[in-house]
């Protein structure tokens, strides 16, 4: 396991946001966590990512058990997020973006050669077609933007990569995209937390799933263990489900 | 959608969204209606007279147009170019100091405004335009109240007098001949101001974050960019822009007015904004801003060439105004246009 959570807990004052909640990442997987709005799964990222720090449990980085100091020693270690809005400045070209921060240098100058292309290897390497890494990342795609910032965290030596609802705010084509990407980074041996509110998403990727609700564990399932009905059904909740189709039932 | 109109709005792009674009053209338009209708403007002397107020005031546009990429304003730049100026005046005339080390001892005073400015934005996180509003206010009542106390007048006078006058006067003050018509100097200050800040824009590292941290700062800082630094880095560049501006004119001119500057920030926000930057920040150049200088420079001596009244030079500049900011939103809405 490169990153793993052992009954990890974490509450804000008298707010229990997560319980004994277990997980953990293989490089070359896809570890999906599920759940509604409010189960926790953001909490959990940012337990991984660095942001937050986990007031019960453990938290292993390749076996050991760590304290993450900030998302720079997360990053540090190989554990790289991809949030929802992205950090990406939308008026900037690809290729900017994508060296944002870590610029390769000659002598005293941005090596812009350099930068344009790796970038477009880089893009290629992850077979994401972008016809232009000059164009500004404004122009790309809501899946295209998603895609590149998961080329850039892959370039920039990441072995666990984090993705927070990458699929989310984005149509049945695009997420099929994305989806794609993942797999990609997957292929490449990294480990991938896939975080998502959408069993139909997280099924034909993962392998292993971890389903939140209210900031518990319903359990960790590999694939095997799981049926896409099962999965969805643990997801949406049978029993809500079945209450609230009677209650919207006509007389 | 095919690939190949997309290949071929991705060449028009390209061009469409140069920031410069704009500015080129309205430079080329205002060029050929003045020189069509005054022979001195398309000759040489009037070429070297047009450039005259375009090369200060291009300076000052290049330095505020960096800062606007940076997302940020600053109002006191232009008072800043009086301070520096009657301090280098004040000190070399009543205290008898030589030229050069006043101008050191008003490059220090210069920074330290610049760096106070960028320190109060970025530490507090309040607009630049109040923060620098009220360095603006303040310096303009320094200049005025220490000139009135030093020399019971409102300017300072006599620089000629001073040593290392006429060295420091052939270097930032005088004239170049070129073809037998003598250029000021202070244009190919201009040129070298506009060459280095283009290098820095777009072959840089500190390049890439300026345009980050207007872009989105939040962003810049998750990606690692040190937000902070670039941008105070920007307040400074623009105050030494004043300080060379403002001893240039001190030089030429030998005496300073404690009012001068007052008005012109936003001239200098003006001919950045023809010249492609956003007032949000995050886009724009420098050459654009220089060019917009030349627009300017254009109109002012052009409109004066055809003997029409000064007063439409203010019209002119209004109406350029918003030309420029409605081209300027036509290209960053087709920019960041999503594409599915």
């Amino acid at each position: 396991m490169i990153l793993e959570t052992r009954g990890i807990g974490k509450s804000f004052g008298s707010v229990l946001a997560l319980r004994e909640v277990s997980m953990g990442v293989e490089a070359g997987q896809v570890t999906c966590v599920l759940g509604d709005n409010g189960a926790g799964k953001s909490t959990l990222i940012k337990i991984l990512a660095g942001v937050h720090r986990h007031d019960s449990g453990a938290l292993l980085v390749d076996g050991a058990e760590v304290r993450l100091s900030g998302p720079r020693d997360a990053l540090e270690r190989g554990i790289a997020t991809v949030h929802q809005d992205l950090a990406m400045i939308p008026l900037m070209s690809v290729w900017r973006n994508f060296f944002l921060g870590a610029e390769p240098r000659r002598g005293l100058a941005f090596d812009v050669r350099t930068a344009r292309r790796v970038a477009r290897e880089e893009l290629r390497a992850m077979g994401i077609d972008i016809r232009d890494v000059d164009q500004p990342v404004g122009t790309l795609s809501g899946g295209e933007r998603q895609s590149v910032a998961i080329a850039r965290a892959v370039h920039f030596g990441a072995r666990v990569l984090i993705l927070d609802e990458p699929t989310s705010a984005l149509g049945v084509k695009q997420a099929g995209v994305v989806l794609r990407y993942i797999a990609r980074a997957r292929d490449r041996g990294l480990g991938v937390v896939f975080i998502t509110h959408n069993p139909h998403h997280a099924y034909p990727v993962g392998d292993r799933f971890l389903l939140l609700k209210r900031g518990t564990s319903l359990g960790e399932y590999a694939k095997a263990d799981i049926s896409r009905e099962r999965l969805t059904a643990l997801m949406a909740g049978e029993a809500e489900l079945r209450a609230l189709a009677h209650e919207l039932e006509r007389e | 959608m095919t690939d190949e109109r997309l290949a071929r709005a991705g060449v028009l792009r390209r061009l469409l969204i140069r920031p410069e674009l704009g500015a080129v053209v309205g430079a080329i338009v205002v060029f050929a209606f003045f020189a069509a209708q005054s022979p001195v403007f398309r000759s040489l002397d009037g070429v070297a007279n047009w450039l005259d107020p375009a090369s200060t005031l291009g300076i000052m546009a290049v330095a505020i147009a960096l800062l606007m990429i940076g997302g940020e304003f600053d109002l006191s730049a232009g008072v800043l170019t009086g301070t520096t100026g009657l301090i280098l005046v004040t000190l070399a005339t009543e205290y008898g100091f030589n030229v050069w080390p006043a101008m050191l001892v008003s490059l220090v005073v210069a920074l330290a405004v610049g760096l106070l400015n960028g320190l109060i934005v970025t530490r507090t996180r309040l607009p630049s335009f109040i923060v620098t509003l009220g360095t603006f206010l303040m310096l303009q009542g320094v200049n005025l109240g220490v000139t009135k106390a030093l020399t019971g007048t409102v300017q300072v006078g006599g620089l000629r007098q001073a040593g290392g006058y006429a060295s420091a006067q052939a270097v930032l003050g005088g004239t170049v001949e070129v073809a037998g018509t003598p250029f000021r100097v202070a244009i190919l200050w201009w040129l070298l101001v506009t060459a280095a800040a283009t290098w820095v824009l777009m072959r840089s590292r500190p390049g890439n974050w300026i345009f980050a941290v207007g872009g989105d700062e939040r962003a810049a800082r998750a990606a690692g960019v040190p937000a902070a630094r670039t941008k105070i880095a920007l307040f400074m560049t623009t105050a030494f822009a004043a300080w060379l501006v403002g001893s240039m004119l001190a030089l030429r001119y030998t005496s300073v007015q404690a009012n001068i500057g007052i008005g012109q920030e936003f001239i200098y926000i003006i001919a950045a904004v023809i010249g492609g930057c956003l007032l949000t920040g995050g886009y724009g150049s420098a050459v654009g801003a220089a060019i917009g200088a030349v627009i300017f420079g254009m109109a002012d001596k052009g409109i004066v060439f055809l003997g029409w009244d000064a007063d439409w030079f203010k019209f002119f500049l209004g109406a350029m105004l918003l030309l420029a900011t409605l081209a300027n939103r036509l290209v960053r809405r087709y920019a960041e246009e999503v594409r599915h």
